[in-house]
């Protein structure tokens, strides 16, 4: 890391330690408005070090062999076709998917907090979806900490020696439910119920955002897989050279 | 490709078009909305008359929603978008392997 790099960080690190936690008194993706200011800039401020750590972490990736860019174009652009696809679930309201588990496999979490807003940026400002003011937490639920548990899901599977594909699909499709459990518990500290506060809110919440998921997230699971396996048939060059695949 | 990963690919496949399109056929009367209106009337539930402090800036601009067909199109536009992007990047790995292969049965022979 280059000395202008960890100034950057540790910058943003202090920033968020110091937004972060002190204005949290009361009160998928969350729409426009729909989050208190404080939060908006809370929220928004633990996700800095995230993206800058992802900036970095690209970089390095790119360094090491520059041919890794079209992995990386495809992982962002398999975000860019996921999240835009809106699908019928059970309880009988839409949701759609986060596309960032793939990415985080292949690049690792903090990559894709890079590519995730990018494609955050792009709905709040043309489709109205999500928002401007909320683009710290939605942020923080689909690009951080989405990915965060797919990678930690990945490892475990991992040790247990679970079978490769086996653990891709289980990954992304925790990950991308663990969203929208994010996205339920964020609205719920923002809006606690009169009676039983944040827990009866965040199961309020989880009702509405995660059982609708639950289908979309086997989905989600099950083209990530399809994905890895196109690309270990065709492409294990670049997967070694961003260390999915371990040089034999 | 073996063939026990062909048949994989083709029965995940069918799988995902079931479980994506089963709801819209079971569940007759629903209104399939999106769930974040959903979590917006929840919002007003718990916090009565709740208004949103801010609004999408598209909206703003045009001075009002934006149209139900023109969303629709702006969504196709990042599906397709990110579609091209795959097919071509995939495209190249499957003709680069082949080329591969030919190469070294050139050389074979």
């Amino acid at each position: 890391m280059k000395n202008s790099e960890k100034l950057v960080l540790s910058l943003s690190i202090a920033l968020a330690l110091m937004l972060g936690f002190l204005p949290f008194t009361y009160a998928m993706h969350i729409m426009e408005g729909y989050l208190p200011i404080s939060y908006c800039l809370g929220w928004g401020a633990i996700s800095i070090p995230f993206v800058v750590w992802g900036f970095i972490s690209i970089r390095k990736t790119l360094e090491k062999d520059s041919r890794s860019i079209t992995l990386l174009a495809l992982a962002g652009a398999f975000v860019f076709v996921i999240s835009s696809l809106k699908i019928p679930s059970v309880t009988g309201s839409c949701s759609h998917m986060t596309g960032t588990g793939l990415g985080a496999l292949l690049f690792g979490a903090g990559a894709v907090s890079v590519l995730g807003l990018i494609v955050l940026v792009f709905q709040a400002i043309l489709l109205a979806h999500g928002g401007l003011t909320t683009l710290g937490a939605n942020t923080f639920s689909m690009a951080i900490a989405g990915p965060i548990f797919t990678v930690i899901i990945y490892g475990i599977c991992k040790k247990l020696k679970v079978n490769k594909l086996v653990s891709v699909f289980i990954a992304t499709a925790l990950g991308d439910l663990f969203t929208y459990c994010v996205t339920s518990l964020q609205l719920a500290l923002a809006y606690p119920s009169q009676v039983g506060g944040v827990a009866a809110s965040l199961m309020k919440f989880l009702g509405v955002f995660a059982t609708t998921q639950v289908p979309l997230a086997i989905i989600e699971g099950i083209i990530s897989v399809l994905i890895i396996m196109a690309l270990e048939t065709y492409a294990s060059k670049e997967l070694k050279a961003v260390g999915y695949i371990k040089e034999a | 490709m073996q063939k026990s990963r062909k048949g994989l690919v083709f029965v995940l496949i069918v799988i995902c078009i079931l479980m994506a399109f089963i709801p819209l056929f079971a569940l007759k009367d629903a209104e399939f909305g999106g769930s974040d209106d959903g979590g917006s009337q929840i919002v007003e539930q718990i916090h009565k008359g709740y208004e949103p402090w801010a609004s999408p800036i598209l909206e703003r601009i045009l001075g009002g929603e934006l149209p139900g067909e023109v969303e629709s199109m702006l969504f196709c536009v990042q599906t397709g978008i990110g579609v091209g992007v795959i097919a071509f990047i995939l495209g190249r790995f499957v003709q680069r392997k082949k080329d591969e292969e030919e190469l070294k049965k050139y050389k074979e022979e």
